[in-house]
Parts: C-alpha cells; sequence; structure tokens
C-alpha cells in the first residue's frame, strides 16, 4: 500500500478492529441496560467478551508491527504522546471522584462527616500496608526498568516485572479483604458511594495494570524488548505509577483525611 | 507537486466500498464519514426542532397530543397535552446537537481532513484509533436516538433535558435515560481518543520547519479543542457513571436522603458543559479566519495573538462554569468571582473579531459563499457574545435565567455561530475534498434563506425572554403568541435552506464543475491543502512538503 512512502510515520492498511471494536461496545452497554432493568446478563457478557476478543487481537497486531520494526523512531515518540495524554484523561476522570469525595467531606449535606452512624477504616492498619505493597511494586518495575534500559540486563527485567505482578495482585487481593470486612455499605449512604466507587475504579485500573505487565512479562521472556527499543514495556510502567499515584491520594485523602 | 508526481505510479486501484468505508486508516476519509453522519444527525435534530416549532407556533396544544403525535393539526379532535413528548424531543435535540452533530462535524470532520493537510502529515498519528473514534460515535449516535423509543418517563423516551440533571435523571423509570447516559459514555470516549490522536498528530507530525507559531491558525484551533476535550470529557465521564449508579445500584452521590447533593452534579456536569461550548465553536474560529483571509487578500491580521487568544478562551472556559448555576444557592462571593471571570473572556473574544475585522480591512473582499457564511458567522457570533456579557451578570441572570433570552443567547452564539463556520467550511473546502464546485448562486441563496431563517427563529425569542416567556415548555399564554408565531417561521425557512443546502451538496458531488486547479479560488492562500490537487490523492505527502511550499508570509 505504502510502497512509495518517502518518510518515517505510520501508515496503516485497512484495519476491521475498530469497526468490530465500537460494535462490541455497542453490545456490551446495551447489554448492560438490559441487565440494569432485569432482562439478564447475557448480551452484555457477549459484548464484553467481544469487547476483550478486539483488544486481544488489536494489541496482537500491534506487537507484530512493532516486531517486524515499523515503529521507526518517531513513531515511537507519537505512541509515547498518546500513552501520556491517555493517563491525563485517566487522571481527570479520577478529579471527578475525588471532587465528589471532598465536596461531601468539607460541605456534608447533614453537617457532620464521615456521616453520622459510619464507622471508617483505620488508615494505620491494612490501608498502610497497601500502600507500601503498591509503592514497593512501582520500585520493583522501576528498577527493571532501570537495569535494562542502561544495563541491558534482561533478567532483572524479568525478575522485577515478575515481582511487581505479584505484589500488584497482593494489593488486589488485600483490598478485597478490606471490601469484605467493610464496616459501612456501598448503597444508601453517600460515604460508602464515594468510597467504594473511588477505590473500586482504582481496584480496576490496578487489575488492568496488573494484566498489562504480566503482557509485558510475557515479551519480555519471548524477547521482545531491546534497551533501546521498548515503548510497550515504558508504557506499563508509567500507567503502573499513575496508579501508584492515585492510591497516594486517595490514602491521603479518603482514608487519613476523609476519616 | 511532489505528491502528483508519486501519484503517477501509484498503481493501486482504491480499496472496495467496505474496506475503504468500515476499515479506513486514511484521515481524509475518516473526515468525510464524520461529515455526513453528522449531517444525518443534524437534520435529524433539526427535524425535531421543526416539529416543536410547529407545535409553538400558536398558543394551545395542537400536535403533541396524549391521544397520539399529530403531523396536520385537527380543531375538531379532542387533543391532551403530551408534556412528556415535548421534553424528550428537547432532549434529543440537546443531545443530538451537543454530541453527536456539531463537534464531531468540525473537529471530526474539518479536523481529521485538513489538520494533516495543512500541518503537511502523510496522515494522523494513529490512523486506526482514528477510524475506532467514528465508529464509536456512530453507536453512541445510534445508542442516543434508540432511546428515544426505549420505554422511559411516562411512555417512551427520556425527558430530563440534555444536561441530565438529577435528581430527575436519577428518578426517571425507564431504560432510555440509561441509553442516554451510555450514549454520552461512548461519544466521551470516541472524543477522548480523538483528542489524543489530533494533539498528538499536531505536535509530531508538523511538516519540516514548520515551527508552532509558523503552524496555521485551523491546525492550532483543533489542538486547543483536542486539550479541552481531553481535560473535560473524562470528568462528564465520572458525573454520568454517578448517574448510572444512583439510578441501578442504590447509591446516593445526588440523593440528599443518603447524604448527597444534586447540586454536586450540577458543578461536574458544567465542569464539563462549559469547555464543551468552546469545542463546538473554537474550530469554527480556525476555519473563519481561513475564510476571511482568503477572500480578503490579505494574511490574518494579529496571528500570534489570535493564537494566544484561542489558547486564552481554552484556559478560561475551565474556570467559569459555575456561571450556568447562579440561581442555585451559592454565595455571593463565589457568584461574584464567576461573574467576572466570565466577563475576561470577553477580552481574547473581542482580541479575534476585531483580527478578523482588521484582517478585512483595507483588502480587497470578494463576497463569495464561504466569505458569506463568514460574516454570517461573525454577526451571529457577535450578537450572541453580547448577550452572552448580559447573562454573565449574576443578578441579571436571576431576571433571565431559563427564560428564552438564554435559548435565543446560546443558539446565536453557539449553535448558529457554529453551523455557520461549518457551512462556510463546507464551501470553502468541497472543491477539495469532491473535485467538483458548487454553483455560486446555489450557494449564496442558501446563506440568504439561513441568515434570514435563523435571525427570524432566534431574534424575537430575546424579547419572548425579557416578556419572562420560561423555556422547556410546551405551551404559553396568549399574551407571547404573537414573537412565537414569527419564531416558527423562521425555524420553517431554516429548515428549507437545510433542505436547499443537501440538495447543493449532493447536486455538487455528482454534476459539479469539476475543478481542475490545486487552488481553484485564484486568491492568496497559501495553506498547504492548496498545494494539492482536489480531491488529493489517497495518499498525501508522501514526500514531505519543503518549507518553501508554505512559509510564504515572512510576517510572522
Amino acid at each position: 500500500m505504502a510502497h512509495a512512502k518517502n518518510h518515517d510515520y505510520h501508515i496503516l492498511s485497512p484495519s476491521i478492529w475498530p469497526f468490530i471494536g465500537a460494535v462490541s461496545a455497542f453490545t456490551m452497554l446495551l447489554g448492560a441496560v438490559l441487565w440494569f432493568h432485569d432482562q439478564g446478563l447475557w448480551v452484555a457478557l457477549i459484548g464484553f467478551a467481544m469487547v476483550a476478543f478486539t483488544m486481544f487481537n488489536w494489541w496482537s497486531t500491534m506487537i507484530e508491527e512493532a516486531q517486524a520494526g515499523e515503529y521507526t523512531p518517531v513513531v515511537e515518540i507519537s505512541l509515547r504522546y498518546g500513552f501520556l495524554l491517555f493517563i491525563l484523561s485517566e487522571v481527570m476522570f479520577f478529579v471527578a471522584w475525588f471532587w465528589n469525595f471532598i465536596k461531601h467531606a468539607l460541605y456534608p449535606i447533614d453537617g457532620v462527616w464521615p456521616p453520622e452512624g459510619i464507622e471508617t477504616f483505620d488508615p494505620w492498619h491494612l490501608p498502610l500496608v497497601n500502600t507500601i505493597i503498591l509503592l514497593l511494586s512501582g520500585a520493583a518495575v522501576t528498577w527493571a526498568h532501570h537495569r535494562f534500559a542502561h544495563n541491558g540486563d534482561r533478567k532483572a527485567l524479568i525478575t522485577g516485572l515478575a515481582l511487581a505482578i505479584v505484589l500488584g495482585m497482593s494489593f488486589t487481593v488485600l483490598q478485597a479483604m478490606e471490601y469484605s470486612e467493610a464496616p459501612f455499605p456501598f448503597s444508601g449512604n453517600i460515604y460508602g458511594a464515594s468510597f467504594f466507587m473511588a477505590t473500586g475504579f482504582h481496584g480496576l485500573h490496578v487489575i488492568i495494570g496488573t494484566i498489562f505487565l504480566a503482557v509485558c512479562l510475557i515479551r519480555a521472556i519471548k524477547g521482545h524488548f531491546t534497551p533501546e527499543h521498548h515503548v510497550g514495556f515504558e508504557a506499563a510502567a508509567w500507567y503502573w505509577h499513575f496508579v501508584d499515584v492515585v492510591w497516594l491520594f486517595l490514602f491521603a485523602v479518603i482514608y487519613v483525611w476523609g476519616s | 507537486m511532489a505528491d502528483a508526481a508519486t501519484h503517477a505510479h501509484d498503481h493501486h486501484e482504491r480499496p472496495n466500498f467496505f474496506v475503504r468505508w468500515f476499515m479506513s486508516t486514511n484521515h481524509k476519509d475518516i473526515g468525510i464519514l464524520y461529515l455526513f453522519t453528522a449531517g444525518f444527525f443534524g437534520f435529524v435534530s433539526v427535524l425535531f426542532t421543526v416539529y416543536m416549532r410547529m407545535e409553538l407556533m400558536e398558543p394551545g396544544v395542537q400536535y403533541m397530543c396524549l391521544e397520539g403525535a399529530r403531523l396536520i393539526a385537527d380543531p375538531a379532535a379532542e387533543c391532551t397535552p403530551n408534556g412528556h413528548m415535548w421534553n424528550t424531543f428537547i432532549t434529543a435535540h440537546g443531545i443530538l446537537m451537543m454530541f453527536f452533530v456539531v463537534i464531531p462535524a468540525l473537529f471530526g470532520g474539518f479536523g481529521n481532513y485538513f489538520m494533516p493537510l495543512m500541518i503537511g502529515a502523510p496522515d494522523m498519528a494513529f490512523p486506526r484509533m482514528n477510524n475506532l473514534s467514528y465508529w464509536l460515535y456512530m453507536a453512541g449516535a445510534t445508542l442516543g436516538t434508540l432511546s428515544m423509543f426505549a420505554p422511559g418517563g411516562d411512555g417512551t423516551g427520556t425527558g430530563v433535558g440534555w444536561v441530565l440533571y438529577a435528581p430527575l435523571s436519577t428518578t426517571e423509570p425507564g431504560m432510555a435515560m440509561d441509553m442516554a447516559i451510555f450514549a454520552v459514555h461512548l461519544s466521551g470516549v470516541s472524543s477522548i481518543l480523538g483528542a489524543i490522536n489530533m494533539i498528538t498528530t499536531f505536535l509530531n507530525m508538523r511538516a519540516p520547519g514548520m515551527t508552532l507559531f509558523k503552524t496555521p491558525l485551523f491546525p492550532w484551533s483543533i489542538f486547543v479543542t483536542a486539550w479541552l476535550i481531553l481535560l473535560s470529557l473524562p470528568v462528564l465521564a465520572g458525573a454520568v457513571t454517578m448517574l448510572l449508579t444512583d439510578r441501578n445500584f442504590g447509591t446516593t452521590f445526588f440523593d440528599p436522603a443518603g447524604g448527597g447533593d444534586p447540586v454536586l452534579y450540577a458543578h461536574l456536569l458544567w465542569f464539563f458543559g462549559h469547555p464543551e461550548v468552546y469545542m463546538m465553536i473554537v474550530p469554527g474560529f480556525g476555519i473563519i479566519s481561513h475564510v476571511v483571509s482568503t477572500f480578503s487578500r490579505k494574511p490574518i491580521f494579529g496571528y500570534l495573538p489570535m493564537v494566544w487568544a484561542m489558547i486564552a478562551i481554552g484556559a478560561l472556559g475551565f474556570v467559569v462554569w459555575a456561571h450556568h448555576m447562579y440561581t442555585m444557592g451559592m454565595s455571593v462571593t463565589q457568584q461574584a468571582y464567576f461573574m467576572l471571570a466570565t466577563m475576561v473572556i470577553a477580552v481574547p473574544t473581542g482580541i479575534k473579531i476585531f483580527s478578523w475585522i482588521a484582517t478585512m480591512w483595507g483588502g480587497s473582499i470578494e463576497f463569495r459563499t464561504p466569505m458569506l457564511f463568514a460574516w454570517g458567522f461573525l454577526f451571529m457570533f457577535t450578537v450572541g457574545g453580547v448577550t452572552g456579557i448580559v447573562l454573565s451578570q449574576a443578578p441579571l441572570d436571576r431576571v433571565y435565567h431559563d427564560t428564552y433570552y438564554v435559548v435565543a443567547h446560546f443558539h446565536y452564539v453557539m449553535a448558529i455561530g457554529a453551523a455557520m463556520a461549518i457551512f462556510a467550511g463546507i464551501y470553502y473546502w468541497i472543491g477539495k475534498m469532491s473535485g467538483r464546485q458548487y454553483p455560486e448562486w446555489a450557494g449564496k441563496l442558501h446563506f440568504i434563506l439561513f441568515f434570514i431563517g435563523t435571525n427570524l427563529t432566534f431574534f424575537p425569542q430575546h424579547f419572548l425572554g425579557r416578556q419572562g416567556m420560561p423555556r422547556r415548555y410546551i405551551d404559553y399564554p396568549e399574551a407571547f403568541a404573537d414573537w412565537n408565531y414569527l419564531s416558527s417561521i423562521g425555524a420553517f425557512i431554516g429548515f428549507a435552506s437545510f433542505v436547499w443546502f443537501i440538495g447543493v451538496v449532493f447536486y455538487t458531488i455528482f454534476a459539479g464543475r469539476r475543478v481542475a486547479e490545486d487552488n481553484y479560488w485564484h486568491l492568496p492562500a497559501d495553506t498547504l491543502e492548496w498545494k494539492l490537487p482536489s480531491p488529493p490523492p489517497e495518499h498525501t505527502f508522501e514526500t514531505l512538503p519543503t518549507p518553501d511550499m508554505w512559509d510564504t508570509a515572512k510576517h510572522h
């Protein structure tokens, strides 16, 4: 297609995945509406499976393109810009949840915060442990990146990634334990809603980040990365640090200040 | 042209229909898709307004009856007013226009087609993701339109208004509201991905030598718009997610009975909503700058202040949101801040208006159709801007809040203002996109009909607002009858102009005069799209443009 191309930008051949992806998203959300109104979950599940299938294929194509050397330095810059901007949009998504929490903590509608009858978590037990776990995980990723990019140490890359993934999964498990012991419900009161939705969306991002790191681990084992070209891993590391930082704000605002 | 030469030995045929339009990774084809889809939903949305203006033409309810919607008034038959149907029409009109018509046309359509061309980029930074943006937009628009036919409220469809204010939106039963919320989600994802693409393309793919402050104003306008989208739409996504959980999972974000606060929703909504109105108008600024400059045979006056004015408008757009909420119970101090901050926006806006006038000043002006629409834009935008200053004042807003004065104001400034910019862009570039030129008289007739129609529709609404006629009602007392009658006549003329426009577009595409030249205006236009054949080949700038192709102006 691009045989006359005389530049380093990425000109792509046509792809069916965007169209399938949009149809999948439509199915998933329409299914969710049906589910909300007691019409069964199966349409939403089919839609979700289609979305996951699209992601898998789309990103497999990208890995193939990367392995074929199609990502020239200028394309790598684009990918980095694109991913940073994506993280920025995610930050703004969390702004909505922080805005909600801080508003209610500063100007509670009943005049008391936490609301009467709400017993909150002690930040200096499990939440503190989780903070340390997530920070350690972030440190492991950075260590892996540093050793790999500057010393070409692939063993450190694999070890560091594996460590980060294990710590990330521990965080998720501990968070699930904490949820199951929550002394306040999800529905019916503003504290529960704000707490669970903010930390819940963070938890979702931890799970996504863990999967992202796991994909990088597999690619590292397969030898996809070189010290010069590893944008996929860099993006995963950035994402993981973003998840870290959001947690620090959650810990400071919701667990410490807001309780 | 370097491009024509490479095109000559490009033996590839255009891909087949399905591959070209459903699997596209080509910014020009995706831009065309955006323009046609936005045009389609725009037509649907305008049809709604025609029906609403039919209903408002005379006091009493003649068409939207509980006994069934009518197209012809029948004084003999009984008609019980169907307020919910009215509400679904205003909701659908708002949601479609705000999310699925204006921004997709300006940002998705022209942004996709012309931003890469003007900066000399071979395509967008992420061509596949570009197509995902388009199809997610299509999915969202479809879901939004379907919501009108889903069970909800007192019948079908959701009738809460496009702002989806709680508690109305959290308590309305049925699926329609949930579908509308997910439509907003899909539109948001589509726009955010589009914004990431536009910003990256702008930053990373400008032609060699094209520094930031040598980049033409239209790419700049798209760049500023993209930042507005990137930073504000995620907040809306959070807010409507709270609506969803309040509706379906028993949370109480906006329910005071559980400690929540409905005013919080208004804050989150308008933190997005105010930048949203700038997303609708800033790309228009870019188009108008090129059109005014071309048809005045002069370079744009004050290029650098024009750029900084757009940046300033974008930045200020994030800190004025609560001027939509003066009557919701804010402290006087807060109201004073939002009032002053809002008025500050008049400064960069004034810089733009006066720079456009200064561009025309002493120029050799040709009133071809795009220039007429650019002039129409200046007129509408200025009238709407001036009433905006009136409404920015918290004390005056108490009188005008939720009256037809507000309706008139925002239709002047961002609805018809943006529409004028879209039409200016289409007439300016249709020869470039299709290789055929529209008949000049037909374009001029469109402009005259559109200008008269829209002014006749919305100018009297200022008077209605001053008389105290509230928005969002199906009926009104006798006292408001005269101006409403005129307003409806205007809406019908405006609709006729739209139908005429559709005819002009299809005539041009299939039977318009072919344009052989790269720059068929024969006017000094130095941006890069005029260095390409009309229509451009499938792949443009396969050899990147050199500065001598675009850097003709030495004045900045």
